[in-house]
């Protein structure tokens, strides 16, 4: 049905046509007239951030953790350019956002008015793909196409820029029957010649392994749960990035843990000796293949990926596919169930007990302390504590989130939201209230170190004031601590400028804000202190004093291949001398 | 220098590619494109830009870049990936491509060089599409070899501006985009 309204009507609309329940934004002069329309209906509930980079990441923490598109809103110029951080996490990870922006008039556009800046110019880098409204005859179908564009092929953050003229301007608002672009089509089936080629390849495998990444994540439940009957049926191992946890559960005999720089000894070795890598969704990141000449130097590579310049990029595929994850799982299940021959399961012995030997190792074992809490062993508690509630995890960016991937264990897909390809330091508290926002009731944990945490700190004051129980579970060393591990390996550990001075009393800013304080420094007394912040309905600043010198291992370093990892027992006591492992050579790579 | 990330690859020899690109002719399209190129990383060599198709407002685009072949491969998938862009065409893979562009040469000079000047244009095949008492504007269409040498020649006989098109290029045959 036609009817006729505002432009800023319109974007209301839209999003209640589009089933969006939340937005997170922050008013501002070029998006009164939108804030004006919203005041007037209910059906989508406005989150007040305090901070334009905390509402891109609560969007994002919201879409990771529900599967939906997350929503924007914010003003012109300094509303945008505020954004631009959290746009390019979405970027990276490839979280589906639509981010409305306000604009100056448009005949105002270009004469450097009152907070006018270049959206769709700054953005251009930083967005899937973004739109200048220049009439608002065009407004509805852009706003629709934006869902599209975000949330099919690889999702992204879709940046839609309205003049506030525009916004004001009446027009006519339909609402498109099919949901699409004029000529974007993403491929989502995979070949089929490639798929039965691949099926042929792993069945022949003797040392295979699965390499899976957020793609699973991104391509639904129904992908995780493909994926996993898979990977049973075949009975091969598998790892997974960062991006990836989840997607296969860690309490299963046939997981590795994660791989990559400060992956598991198991995973990064099972990747440099195998014979056929099957990576799914995953984009060998340098964070995962180490030094390019020396990754998995013996393996065909099987590659699928919804986006086709992922592959060949920077490892060559012998078999790239290219479609939906979720799509390609399922036709590679069923052509293993029509295989001529079932594959022998013993032939992978030797595998599995070479393997063991490696899990043997005992990689993430540290040297317990009953003096001061160890990191590590925070995190070890926190789960323990936790893992019944199904919890949902945040991270910052830093050791404390290499720590979380290593200690925590995650069961199932869409719990664990961390910034992995952008690494950005403030991701995880406006995340954390995402997360809650789509998961009312959840157990949704923070875990921060001191440092990072202070980079959106003030979106505590919106935790409050929604009543948003989060858990900020900070590990508090009094470092930048991965800073300093890396200055410790390269630079003679001087650290300049890595230690958290002048640090606030976490316990007082969090009764500052109207939340809980809690404070923990004596290992005995942890698991009664988490147990606290778990009761506790109220937001939660946990200010958990840890070892102030620990490292994060494994760590694979520069210049070294995967069979060249860096364990803990190289180290006598906190404060490992690390500054002589990194050789010269490797020391002056690009 | 010291840092954490890999190691540069090992170079393989650059090849010379000509890409056709049909893309939405929307505003920001072009800084799109210009945009992946210098934001990546890749070379230009050459960008022509018109609507070639004006009901549907599709523009073609045509590139000519150099690479490696992972280049080259990662050019092609990061162009097609862009939301406007319709289809990329690799002229230089699909044999051998007609390739054409157009130079306006100003030549000053009095004399016998004045009346070099206009006879190497006429063995060249430029017309002249101005003409004044002490200097030519040259009109020159071939391909990128062919309007270097007309100027280097010129360069010896009073040449004062050049402005080039850039290259337009075509697949040879029946087979069309």
């Amino acid at each position: 049905m036609t009817e006729t309204m505002s432009g800023a009507e319109m974007v209301i609309k839209a999003l209640q046509d589009q089933g969006v329940e939340h937005i997170f934004g922050y008013p501002g002069g070029a998006v009164l007239p939108i804030y004006d329309a919203m005041f007037h209906q209910d059906k989508v509930k406005h989150v007040l951030v305090r901070h334009e980079q905390g509402a891109v990441h609560a969007a994002e923490g919201y879409a990771r953790s529900s599967g939906k598109v997350g929503c924007v809103l914010v003003t012109s110029g300094p509303g945008a350019t505020n954004a631009v951080t959290g746009l390019t996490d979405a970027m990276l990870d490839s979280i589906p956002l639509v981010c409305i922006t306000g604009q100056v008039p448009t005949h105002l556009i270009g004469s450097d008015a009152f907070q006018e800046c270049d959206t769709v110019g700054i953005t251009r880098h930083c967005t899937k793909h973004n739109y200048l409204v220049r009439s608002v005859e065009d407004l509805p179908r852009i706003l629709h196409e934006a869902f599209y564009v975000a949330s099919n092929g690889r999702p992204g953050p879709v940046v839609v820029d309205i003049p506030k003229d525009v916004q004001f301007a009446m027009g006519k608002y339909d609402r498109p029957k099919d949901n699409q672009h004029k000529t974007y089509r993403p491929q989502v089936e995979g070949d089929i010649e490639k798929i039965r080629a691949a099926v042929k390849l792993m069945a022949g495998a003797k040392k295979p392994v699965f390499y899976t990444g957020g793609g699973v994540i991104n391509a639904g439940t129904e992908a995780s749960a493909t994926l996993r009957e898979l990977v049973r049926l075949t009975g091969y191992p598998i790892t997974s990035t960062l991006m990836g946890l989840g997607a296969y559960p860690a309490a299963d005999p046939q997981w590795l843990g994660m791989l990559g720089m400060h992956g598991t000894y198991e995973a990064n070795l099972a990747m440099h000796d195998c014979d056929v890598m099957i990576c799914i969704g995953a984009r060998f990141d340098d964070r995962i293949t180490g030094r390019l000449h020396a990754f998995s130097p013996n393996s065909k590579k099987i590659h699928v990926d919804i986006d086709p310049s992922s592959i060949n990029k920077n490892v060559k595929a012998d078999i790239g596919i290219v479609g939906d994850c979720g799509h390609i799982l399922k036709s590679m299940l069923a052509e293993w169930k029509v295989l001529d021959k079932a594959p022998d399961c013993k032939r992978l012995d030797p595998w599995w007990s070479e393997i063991k030997t490696w899990q043997a190792r005992k990689c993430l074992a540290y040297r317990g302390s009953d003096k001061v809490i160890k990191p590590q062993y925070a995190v070890e508690r926190l789960y323990a504590l936790t893992k019944d509630m199904d919890p949902y995890i945040t991270t910052e960016v830093g050791q404390h989130q290499m720590w979380a991937a290593q200690y925590f264990r995650f069961e199932s897909p869409n719990r664990w939201m961390t910034s992995g390809g952008l690494g950005t330091m403030g991701y995880g508290l406006p995340a954390a209230i995402g997360t809650q926002m789509a998961h009312p009731g959840k157990l949704v944990i923070d875990i921060a170190g001191e440092a990072s945490i202070l980079m959106n700190i003030q979106e505590m004051s919106t935790a409050v004031q929604y009543r948003l129980p989060v858990k900020i579970f900070i590990l508090n060393n009094e470092y930048m601590g991965m800073v300093r591990q890396w200055q410790e390996l390269l630079h003679g550990s001087r650290y300049a400028e890595s230690y958290s001075d002048s640090l606030p009393d976490f316990v007082k800013l969090a009764e500052a804000y109207g939340a809980r304080g809690i404070r923990c420094n004596d290992p005995a007394k942890l698991d009664d202190a988490i147990r606290e912040m778990i009761a506790s309905p109220k937001p939660v600043i946990f200010d958990c004093h840890v070892e102030k010198m620990e490292n994060c291992f494994p760590m694979i370093p520069s210049g070294k291949a995967h069979n060249e990892m860096l364990l803990n027992d190289l180290s006598d006591d906190a404060g490992v001398d690390i500054g002589n492992v990194i050789d010269v050579k490797g020391k002056a790579l690009v | 220098m010291k840092s954490h990330y890999s190691d540069a690859p090992i170079d393989t020899p650059p090849q010379r590619r000509t890409l056709s690109v049909l893309v939405d002719n929307e505003p920001g399209v072009l800084a799109r494109i210009a945009g992946l190129f210098s934001g990546r990383g890749y070379n230009i060599e050459s960008l022509t830009v018109s609507e070639t198709e004006h009901e549907k407002h599709v523009s073609r685009i045509t590139i000519v870049t150099t690479g490696t072949a992972m280049v080259i491969e990662q050019i092609k998938h990061q162009l097609d990936r862009l939301v406007p862009v319709h289809r990329v065409v690799d002229l230089t893979a699909k044999g051998d491509a007609v390739e054409r562009e157009l130079a306006l040469v100003k030549v000053i000079g009095k004399g016998d060089s004045r009346s070099e000047a206009l006879r190497i244009a006429a063995a060249f095949g430029a017309r002249s599409l101005d003409a004044t008492l002490n200097s030519f504007v040259f009109e020159l269409t071939g391909d990128s070899e062919e309007i270097e040498r007309f100027i280097r020649v010129m360069a010896g006989l009073g040449l004062s501006e050049v402005s080039r098109t850039g290259i337009a290029a075509m697949s040879r045959g029946a087979e069309a985009l």
